[in-house]
């Protein structure tokens, strides 16, 4: 603690990278004692790929909380993402920005009609959102009993399968976006309008930030990493996948790593980096138990039980900052 | 620089009180028509009767999410207790009548002590409740899928299951009434009491403004963590019948928790709390079984029905949202 205390009392290192470095050396540990070796490249990779597909999402969704809304539609717009992807490049390379541009362009809509019916019509975004999810849930089981269409090669190949040393491409990808978000966040107006309507939006309203405007621009932005993280998980899969969304959690886990990041649930507080932590940390939670073989129920039991240890932490952190 | 514009007066019949049960009554009585000018026969007495019978399970849960949400909470964990306790019942019984109702018991408990625990995680280690009911989501599924090693095990005795399917017969007007409805009627009477005593309006006061609430005394926690206890029972409940009505399954309680807090919205309880009856929250599960049936009678594919349930939700919640911010 008294170290921290040292550093500049403006930015202090988010905890949940020394909860990150803490994971991985027991992790480490614990893997060595077993006779395994945590962080061999295949491990490694395997891990920084289920970092890519769940940052991409968690990072969107951090925009929106921040704004003090939530998205829940997330899971299924990676579903429809995928889809519309891989069925517009159909196998051909000619077809792949066309079929990226399309399925960022159906996200972004989506997006806009969360955005709209949370401020134009004032429903409240946990309702409208999931009434969005409902609505795509409905198109996309009527539509599609299963995989359909197929991702171009050179996508496949480029951000499904390429890396650079131990980083797929995919992860770049994140760090990429991730960056993209901190400097809209913290260098650009729009970043410190949504932080103050995610705070207060009242007081927002009275500075004269139009907060309408902030809000449908941050749910637009967090359908298209949705989106974006359709086209990563249709180039990892070969296809289109219309309940890769649901059965990978997206929603859920993207909302629970965005919270482990340190950013308040009800919006205001917090920021990506701290996002990106969260998802590493449960990446490497995964990797771990994927290394010691622990069954995958068991595995889903202490994501849960850490999931409510890691913010129970910050809420203690936040009491005692308080007292 | 804006300009304070003279409002008009609107000329509107006077003004419902917001969170009353007339919005909702009025949809229901619309799906009512509906229904009937569909299928005539449903509306007869005995199929009336069985249908409230089938949708006793989602009503009770939505009075459980309501006393969480009106304090000012959410209750993501219910659709995964009630599978894990229709998973632990079967297991437990498997087929020997005498273990019914130790079994009943242990699973009210079961259900107290999950709710006990979120309301305890989410008031004492200040969690938001959706990242406490969420983790208790992942947990139950988890366990439950652990403990009977991927496949449900074991089977309900009769008499379990009897609560769920069985009905008292040849009542005089009615036909039959399911023990399901009979459970239900004898509940919703014990909320709405509930919702009337001094508890149920610190309940709401606690989630119309919680500092108000602990200022005047109100221990916020205490009440709080008894609506949470109060959804867990509502959950067990919930699932007994569910288990003798559908029989034992992992997606028993699929997708319940959202189902339960649409029909709370619905029935014009504010998400964070303070407005709203535990009637309306009742009324609208029982508008969301009504609009299924409906959608059945139509015809709507089982797969579109998600897309009618969403865009009823998104009008019927955009209406009402605009109706109240226009005050």
């Amino acid at each position: 603690m008294s170290a921290l205390s040292l550093l500049p009392a403006r930015r202090p290192v988010p905890g949940v990278f020394v909860a990150l470095g803490l994971t991985l050396a027991i992790g480490w540990l614990v893997v060595l004692v077993d006779g395994g070796h945590l962080f061999n490249q295949s491990t490694t990779v395997s891990l920084l790929h289920v970092a890519a597909g769940l940052g991409l999402v968690a990072v969107g969704q951090t925009l929106v909380i921040l704004g003090g809304s939530l998205d829940l539609s997330v899971a299924y717009v990676i579903s429809l993402s995928t889809l519309v992807a891989a069925e517009t490049m159909n196998g051909s390379d000619g077809g792949l920005l066309p079929a990226i541009g399309l399925a960022l362009a159906v996200s972004a809509g989506v997006g806009l009609l969360n955005g709209l019916l949370v401020t134009k019509l004032r429903v409240n975004a946990f309702i409208a959102t999931l009434g969005v999810g409902l609505l795509l849930k409905g198109y996309l089981d009527s539509g599609y009993d299963g995989p359909a269409g197929t991702t171009s090669p050179t996508l496949v190949q480029t951000l499904g399968y390429q890396r650079v040393g131990p980083v797929p491409v995919s992860f770049l990808l994140l760090v990429a976006v991730t960056g993209a978000a901190w400097f809209a966040l913290s260098r650009t107006r729009f970043g410190h309008h949504l932080v103050a309507v995610g705070g207060d939006p009242e007081v927002a309203r009275l500075s004269g930030v139009r907060n309408d405007r902030v809000l449908v621009t941050a749910h637009v932005l967090c359908s298209l990493c949705a989106g974006l993280a359709g086209i990563y998980l249709a180039s990892r899969l070969g296809s289109g996948a219309p309940r890769v969304g649901t059965e990978g959690l997206y929603d859920l886990e993207s909302i629970a790593a965005v919270v482990i990041g340190g950013t308040a649930l009800a919006g205001g507080r917090g920021g990506v980096v701290g996002t990106v932590g969260g998802v590493l940390l449960l990446a490497s939670i995964d990797a771990i138990f994927n290394q010691l073989e622990v069954d995958a129920f068991f595995k889903q039991v202490i994501r849960g039980a850490i999931i409510i240890a890691a913010v129970a932490v910050y809420a203690r952190r936040a009491m005692r900052k308080a007292a | 620089m804006q300009t304070v514009q003279p409002r008009f007066l609107p000329l509107r019949v006077p003004r419902l009180r917001p969170g009353g049960v007339l919005p909702i009554l009025a949809i229901l009585a619309v799906l009512l028509v509906l229904v009937g000018i569909r299928q005539p026969d449903f509306l007869a007495p005995s199929s009336l009767m069985s249908f409230l019978g089938r949708s006793a399970p989602i009503i009770l849960l939505a009075a459980g999410q309501y006393f969480v949400i009106v304090s000012g909470e959410f209750d993501l964990s219910v659709g995964s207790l009630v599978t894990a306790q229709v998973v632990v019942a079967a297991r437990l019984i498997d087929g020997d009548p005498a273990r019914t109702w130790p079994v009943v018991l242990l699973l009210l408990a079961f259900g107290a002590v999950v709710g006990l625990i979120n309301g305890l995680i989410t008031t004492r280690l200040r969690v938001p409740s959706f990242i406490t009911t969420l983790g208790m989501f992942l947990i139950l599924v988890g366990a439950v899928y652990l403990w009977s090693d991927g496949a449900p095990k074991g089977g309900l005795s009769e008499e379990f299951r009897r609560f769920g399917r069985r009905a008292v017969e040849d009542v005089p007007v009615l036909g039959r009434v399911p023990y399901a409805l009979l459970v239900l009627l004898v509940l919703a009477v014990l909320a709405v009491l509930l919702m009337r005593s001094d508890f149920g309006r610190t309940l709401v006061a606690v989630g119309d403004n919680p500092r108000t609430a602990a200022l005047s005394g109100v221990r916020v926690w205490r009440a709080r963590t008894i609506a949470f206890v109060l959804s867990g029972l509502a959950a067990a409940v919930a699932a007994i019948l569910l288990g003798g009505y559908s029989g034992v399954s992992f997606q028993a309680g699929a997708g319940l928790e959202f189902g339960a807090i649409t029909a709370v919205v619905l029935g014009g309880v504010a998400l964070g709390g303070g407005r709203g009856s535990v009637v309306g929250a009742m009324l609208g599960a029982l508008t969301l079984e009504l609009l299924f049936a409906l959608m059945n009678f139509y015809g709507v594919s089982g797969a579109l029905r998600s897309t009618v349930q969403g865009a009823i939700i998104l009008l019927a919640v955009a209406v009402s949202a605009t109706r109240s911010s226009s005050r």
